[in-house]
């Protein structure tokens, strides 16, 4: 049986992460189709169809779908969930709104957050922040999944030539309205997948220091993360915050710059191939995870470090 | 309906007189609010895996509430001293030990609470169904819960309980307020925020940054052990508690090999190009 995957996307352009998914959706079938509801969004059907395994995308496009309110998605899901082994998304925000409600609707389980996929019922998943890993098997006779894309590479591309197939359903329900959103825009490349991040932590002091690492970022081509501290203090905004909560990131290198490295930190970032700890204080924890670790004055070292890339 | 107590009879005398008491009571100012809460390993601790891989050792560690549920309590009590609620009830499902984060809510400002009693691990989907039961009976106009429990990282149950009850939900909330019988529920989102539009009766889950929740005083904390706590069954609810994912083992990930401290920025440059290769 085939296997859904929920597209993440703005309609207008596909977010890689789903990449990630198709990729551990494979793990559990080879065939694979690809749901994208949104407004306008007849692009994003289109790159979702050059992932190798998927054989089909469904569209259904229509303005009731423009904000993707979970509401109006899980009677969506439901017309079609019938045919799956299981529906998987990524762990973002829009993943984790809907999944849950589509799972208590089949009166199945979920499975949040996998990192590993053993079979088409077993999988691993991180708990306690990450601080164990739990292998775990499902009886559900269909499996709901949301996916931690930092464990997933994304999927090659495939053959092209899918077929697109409208869905003409039209969900609406009146009892959750999309009001307004304020969306950062950025440059700079998303966390999630971008293959060097430099974070900043209650160290750096104000939002216009954040401005020094921000600069390193760029030269380095890097994605800017930050810690919980940091974006409490109002330095940047909440979609730069690592951690258990926050974002997941996996990067080949995370310069973390004026962070302790508290648990919850550590769980949004600890599986980074190279770590660098830059911090005045020789004890913070963030030592103990990093690969390079530089006791110093931030303010002196991010500047001679911008000189030497 | 709700019902005030005057000891000034000439207030009832007004009340009865007035267009109030023929008008419905607006639900704004009679707001009843259910905050699920859940007792946890605390926050600080960094958990260990159990020699045989069967879970997590959890002897002699150190349980709280989950930090999300404190929140959660914070807000409902605060929309209480608002005036736009009249009762919070906290409600926990666990073993008995778990009444401590019950007492712990009351001596936060809950009114009451329920304790659904069950031993070891219940799934979300469980939980949603045994809290549907209680939504049942109490009819809350609001259902305020952590986004998720730091144990178990699901985040799935205010979601299920919202999809089972046909409630609207609010997720990541950092901001909530009620207007005209909704809630406008600000949401942290991984591009920013978003604000929806909520019919009541609604589910809202915190985040990290609605709100700061109070430190439970002495006086409260004496006072709370007099308020009551409702004890009831899954069967009493007329829920029958299912499993449906077994844990085949737990496991330490894997660990990092000891890292080495560098002396300057040149230093680190030169190890991170030549040593590490993750310079572009």
């Amino acid at each position: 049986m085939s296997v859904l995957v929920i597209a993440e996307h703005n309609n207008l352009s596909l977010n890689a992460v789903t990449g990630s998914v198709i990729r551990a959706a494979g793990l559990i079938d080879p065939e694979i189709h690809v749901l994208v509801a949104g407004t306008g969004c007849e692009a994003v059907a289109a790159a979702a169809g050059q992932y190798q395994g998927v054989t089909k995308v469904l569209l259904a496009d229509n303005p009731v779908y423009e904000h993707q309110l979970p509401e109006t998605l899980t009677g969506l899901l439901l017309s079609i969930s019938d045919d799956y082994a299981a529906i998987l998304a990524a762990a973002t925000t829009s993943g984790k709104n809907l999944l849950p409600r589509i799972a208590a609707l089949l009166d199945v389980g979920q499975i949040s957050d996998i990192v590993g996929v053993h079979s088409a019922n077993t999988f691993v998943r991180p708990i306690y922040a990450g601080n164990a890993l739990a292998t775990v098997e499902s009886s559900d006779s269909i499996k709901i999944i949301t996916v931690r894309t930092s464990a997933f590479d994304e999927a090659g591309k495939g053959e092209g030539s899918v077929l697109i197939e409208p869905l003409d359903q039209v969900i609406t329900q009146d009892k959750s309205q999309f009001f307004s959103e304020n969306l950062s825009t950025s440059e700079r490349p998303e966390l999630a997948g971008a293959a060097i991040v430099v974070s900043g932590g209650r160290g750096l002091g104000s939002a216009e220091n954040f401005q020094l690492l921000e600069k390193l970022a760029d030269k380095l081509g890097a994605a800017v993360g930050a810690s919980r501290a940091a974006v409490d203090a109002g330095y940047v905004g909440n979609d730069l915050q690592v951690g258990q909560t926050g974002k997941i990131v996996a990067p080949d290198l995370y310069i973390a710059v004026g962070i302790s490295g508290a648990i919850q930190h550590l769980a949004g970032m600890k599986d980074s191939k190279v770590i660098v700890a830059i911090n005045n204080d020789a004890d913070a924890p963030i030592f103990q995870v990093a690969d390079y670790g530089l006791v110093a004055d931030l303010f002196q070292v991010l500047p001679e470090l911008e000189a030497l890339l | 309906m709700g019902i005030i107590i005057a000891l000034n009879f000439n207030i009832i005398r007004i009340y009865k007189n007035s267009y109030f008491y023929f008008r419905k009571p607006l639900k704004l100012s009679s707001m009843k609010i259910l905050v699920p809460i859940k007792r946890v390993v605390d926050a600080n601790i960094k958990v260990r895996v159990a020699a045989d891989n069967t879970g997590v050792d959890l002897n002699n560690v150190k349980m709280s509430m989950n930090p999300f549920c404190e929140i959660a309590v914070e807000e409902a009590v605060r929309l209480k001293e608002q005036g736009l609620a009249t009762e919070v009830i906290a409600v926990t499902i666990g073993e008995e030990k778990s009444q401590e984060q019950l007492r712990t809510a009351m001596a936060l400002g809950a009114d009451r609470s329920i304790w659904i009693e069950q031993s070891g691990p219940v799934e979300p989907l469980a939980i949603a169904k045994l809290l549907q039961a209680v939504v049942e009976k109490e009819a809350p106009d609001l259902v305020i819960l952590g986004k998720q429990s730091i144990d178990g990282d699901n985040n799935q149950v205010g979601q299920m309980l919202a999809a089972l009850c046909d409630m609207p939900q609010g997720t990541f909330a950092f901001k909530l307020m009620i207007e005209d019988g909704r809630a406008i529920v600000s949401r942290e989102v991984d591009g920013g925020e978003q604000v929806v539009s909520l019919a009541l009766p609604a589910v809202v889950t915190t985040d990290l940054r609605l709100n700061e929740p109070r430190y439970a005083k002495l006086p409260d904390i004496m006072k709370a052990k007099k308020k009551p706590v409702e004890h009831m069954t899954p069967e009493a609810l007329g829920v029958v508690v299912k499993s449906s994912l077994k844990t085949l083992s737990v496991s330490e990930p894997a660990g990092r090999s000891a890292g080495v401290l560098v002396s300057s920025a040149q230093e680190l440059v030169e190890k991170l190009r030549n040593e590490a290769k993750v310079l572009p």
